[in-house]
């Protein structure tokens, strides 16, 4: 009898976290602003009573997935009891409800990790960030609560079995993408919420940065794992073998990823030079308004597609009023305020801070450009002026050129000095990576495919162009005179994070430019005996069948595959699957995958006549695409493992007059990377 | 002026002049690659134009589909029950591809008054049907429980059918 109150218990608990957030916004922000110790010290407190709740919470839904409360309509609409538990467990997130419960607990999870690991912030400080964050919290809090209730019951009335999970979302790629994205997502409310706070608080330091870049490194780095996944995901789910599509949807995921990667850079300058504040708490606070707008974009309906599940407007509208509250607010407060904080100093044109300078901008147009393109669309469509939609094409006639100058500069990035750098030193470091990039970068294609091939040489000179110099640079680091190995030792492990960091870019690059331009696409007709050759491989098809599955049954093809001339051979087996509570058919595809080269077969549809259609795709470098991202990931996680980002308590005394310290700071480290 | 000024003022010009290029250049980028939605009314009337690519939507008409014997060719009517088009395609359908009901596709209108598809898009579960596509239907008289009720009764008949030939 206790299993059936579960869902009343878990309503419950998303009551009282929604009370705690309520407080957590607005006492501490007020005792921050009347100098009120106690009121301040509600925070902590309120951020662990929230996080703890929403755990309850959302255990219990999850509890009502797994035992297949159909009473609960959530659990009703996307649950089956055929469903295996796994998927039960994922289920939770697969619908509109639960993701907005799991990005509730998420940022409850991130304001917890901030209240335990921030305990050496100022008072004031640690309770204006919460309050921020409570804040944010509320606005979500009430969305759940008041539009999409996830503890609906169908009493009484149940139904005996539920519609089932849509079967695209049964996937391993489902279980972990969406937490990952929900994750960087939300972790960019930490620095959105260390910015209103400097804002409020009037105060906007070397310290101030230091305390914000580990956790906009690890949201960015989330961020980017949840990307890739996603990627990986529509790769080998929907069937037809590509990575990227230009979906508003991926654009939604991508925009908050520019915004971030430009704000992760500029934040060291604020770090090691106190200047760029303005620029970026303006950053912070965009980075975060686009994580929102993606969340609008996805959950609000207005795009049609796998991850809209919302179709009702009231949904819509809400999120937009939070989006337009937020932006507004923070823009206001920004407007008022960030000429207090803001510092002048110079640099020379030939420096890092410059080079980042440029990094900025660049990231930001690029930001720019794909939101106009994916913005734009819906604007029309709301003025009512007409249905149009923006292809691929508009991205990449712009997002490739700028990629491009972005890498030329990202090449000399790492070399320059802080302040101002020395022309002819740059030229001496750099020249030789330069030629040699070049030179291999136009023979490669050669070897690789018997002719040149402009695109391919391109996104090879600059992934070398990103490489070289910095291999020149560590090997002049590393120099130290107990040798090499020591000499790597001592480098921090902040410059090993952004070594990793651009390594990844050049082989994110190298695996786009390969795959884009020598992948072999065939659509054939197949029957059994048949066979087909692509790219050396030799595939035939020697069975076609029927299988049940727990969920699912399907038509199964078995190929043999040979390589060459040779006589041994695997086997690979794709399935066209009809998922039965729904009566959706889904592509099941077979995939080889391999360093170098994946083989991807799909069954596309029955032609009647004993032949199916079939997608037989060589993607070589695929895999680069992402693992290119994992390295950038790492290299975000690994950066803040840096000793500085522990020695908090000193931090905390440097208030005031930044510019200094910064400059001692940044010389420090300099140091520290360069002996 | 002091020098940290002019820089500043160096910085903010190059930050317009790099916006408005990048402005202009998407603006460019977005005219010659928007694609338009058009209806079989539409392109019956001679709105759509010919030999660009648009992008086309309806109901596939029952027992329309035709395919090719030896290749991936395929040829189908999209209607709005006023209007036909037909289209050809030449691959692999999407899985959620059916007869008697919604679909996009992307393509060129050729003089002959056929469109050529690059792509041809299918809702993504049993609920979805293209806003472009319901739009259209609408302004054609045809209320969504109509197209509903015979998107149902297709597939029961093709169901029917499939299981009448397995016995």
């Amino acid at each position: 009898m206790f299993t059936k109150m579960i869902p009343e218990l878990g309503h419950f608990a998303l009551i009282i976290a929604l009370l705690m957030s309520a407080i957590q916004a607005v006492v501490p922000l007020a005792g921050a602003a009347t100098r009120r110790p106690l009121w301040m010290a509600y925070a902590r407190p309120m951020a662990v009573g929230q996080f703890a709740f929403l755990v309850v919470a959302y255990g219990c839904l999850t509890f009502s997935y797994m035992v297949d409360d159909f009473s609960v309509a959530n659990v009703a609409n996307n649950s089956n009891s055929m469903l295996p538990w796994y998927y039960k467990f994922s289920a939770v997130w697969g619908n509109h409800e639960g993701s907005v419960l799991l990005w509730s607990l998420m940022l409850a999870a991130w304001t917890f990790a901030v209240s335990v690991f921030s305990r050496n912030l100022p008072r004031d400080v640690l309770a204006r960030v919460l309050g921020v964050m409570g804040l944010v919290s509320l606005g979500f809090l009430a969305f759940v609560l008041i539009t999409s209730n996830p503890f609906e019951r169908l009493l009484p009335n149940a139904p005996t079995d539920g519609a089932d999970l849509n079967p695209l979302l049964q996937d391993f790629g489902l279980i972990i993408h969406p937490p990952m994205l929900y994750m960087g997502y939300v972790g960019f409310s930490v620095v959105f919420a260390f910015a209103i706070a400097a804002l409020l608080g009037g105060r906007l330091d070397a310290a101030w940065a230091r305390w914000a870049r580990p956790w906009t490194n690890i949201a960015w780095s989330f961020l980017t794992v949840g990307i890739a996944l996603g990627s990986w995901w529509a790769y080998y789910e929907l069937g037809w073998g590509g990575w990227w599509f230009w979906d508003p949807v991926e654009n939604a995921s991508l925009l908050p990823w520019l915004a971030g990667t430009a704000l992760i850079h500029s934040l060291a300058v604020t770090e090691k030079r106190g200047s760029f504040k303005s620029w970026t708490v303006l950053l912070a606070i965009s980075t975060f308004s686009l994580s929102l707008l993606g969340t609008f974009l996805v959950r609000s309906g207005v795009l049609t597609s796998v991850h809209a599940f919302a179709n009702d407007p009231s949904r819509g509208l809400f999120i937009l009023a939070l989006l337009g509250l937020t932006v507004g607010a923070s823009l206001l407060l920004f407007a008022l305020r960030a000429p207090r904080v803001s510092h002048q100093i110079g640099f020379s044109w030939l420096s890092r801070d410059a080079l980042l300078l440029i990094n900025n901008i660049v990231l930001v147009i690029i930001t720019v450009t794909v939101l106009l393109g994916t913005v734009y669309p819906l604007l029309l469509d709301a003025l009512n002026l007409g249905k149009i939609s923006v292809g691929p094409p508009y991205f990449n006639a712009l997002f490739v050129p700028l990629t491009v100058i972005l890498c030329l500069f990202m090449g000399i990035g790492p070399l320059a000095r802080w302040k101002r750098s020395d022309l002819g030193w740059l030229i001496r470091r750099t020249w030789l990576s330069g030629v040699v990039a070049l030179v291999l970068a136009a023979v490669i294609p050669f070897i690789y495919d018997g002719e040149w091939n402009l695109q391919v040489s391109l996104g090879l000179a600059i992934a070398l162009w990103i490489v070289l110099p910095m291999l020149r640079d560590l090997f002049d680091k590393s120099r130290h005179r107990h040798g090499r190995m020591a000499g790597l030792r001592r480098l921090s492990p902040a410059y090993w994070g952004m070594v990793l960091g651009h390594l990844g870019v050049a082989v994110s690059i190298i695996g786009v430019a390969v795959v884009s331009n020598y992948a072999i696409e065939r659509n054939v007709r197949m029957a059994v005996g048949d066979s087909v050759q692509v790219a050396g491989y030799t595939f035939t098809m020697t069975e076609l069948g029927s299988r049940r599955g727990p969920n699912f049954v399907a038509d199964t093809a078995r190929i043999k595959v040979q390589k060459g001339e040779s006589q041994s051979h695997f086997v690979m087996s794709p399935e066209k699957r009809l998922y039965i509570a729904r009566g959706m058919p889904m592509t099941d595809v077979a995939l080889r995958p391999g360093l170098f080269r994946d083989l991807y077969l799909a069954m596309g549809e029955d032609l009647g006549d004993g032949s199916w259609a079939m997608r037989v795709q060589y993607k070589p470098f695929i895999r680069w695409l992402w693992l290119g991202a994992l390295l950038m990931a790492l290299g975000g996680v690994l950066a803040v493992a840096d000793r500085r980002y522990r020695r908090t308590a000193t931090a905390t005394k440097v208030t005031g007059h930044s510019a200094g310290q910064g400059e001692q700071g940044a010389g420090a480290n300099f140091q520290e990377a360069r002996t | 002026m002091n020098a940290k000024r002019k820089q500043k003022l160096y910085i903010i010009l190059a930050l317009v002049g790099l916006a408005a290029v990048a402005v202009g250049l998407a603006l460019f980028a977005l005219r010659s690659n928007i694609n338009l939605f058009f209806s079989p009314i539409q392109i019956a009337e001679g709105k759509a134009p010919i030999e660009r690519q648009i992008r086309a939507g309806g109901m596939v008409r029952e027992g329309s589909v035709e395919r090719d014997l030896d290749s991936l060719d395929v040829s189908f009517t999209v209607t709005d029950y006023i209007e036909d088009v037909e289209v050809r395609y030449s691959g692999i359908l999407p899985d959620l591809f059916r007869e008697g009901q919604g679909v996009v596709v992307v393509g060129s209108l050729q003089p002959e008054g056929w469109i050529r598809a690059d792509q041809v898009l299918a809702r993504h579960d049993e609920n979805y049907m293209p806003p472009e596509v319901a739009e259209a239907l609408e302004a054609s008289g045809y209320s969504p429980a109509d197209y509903k009720e015979k998107a149902e009764e297709v597939s029961k008949r093709v169901e029917d059918n499939a299981a009448s030939t397995q016995n």
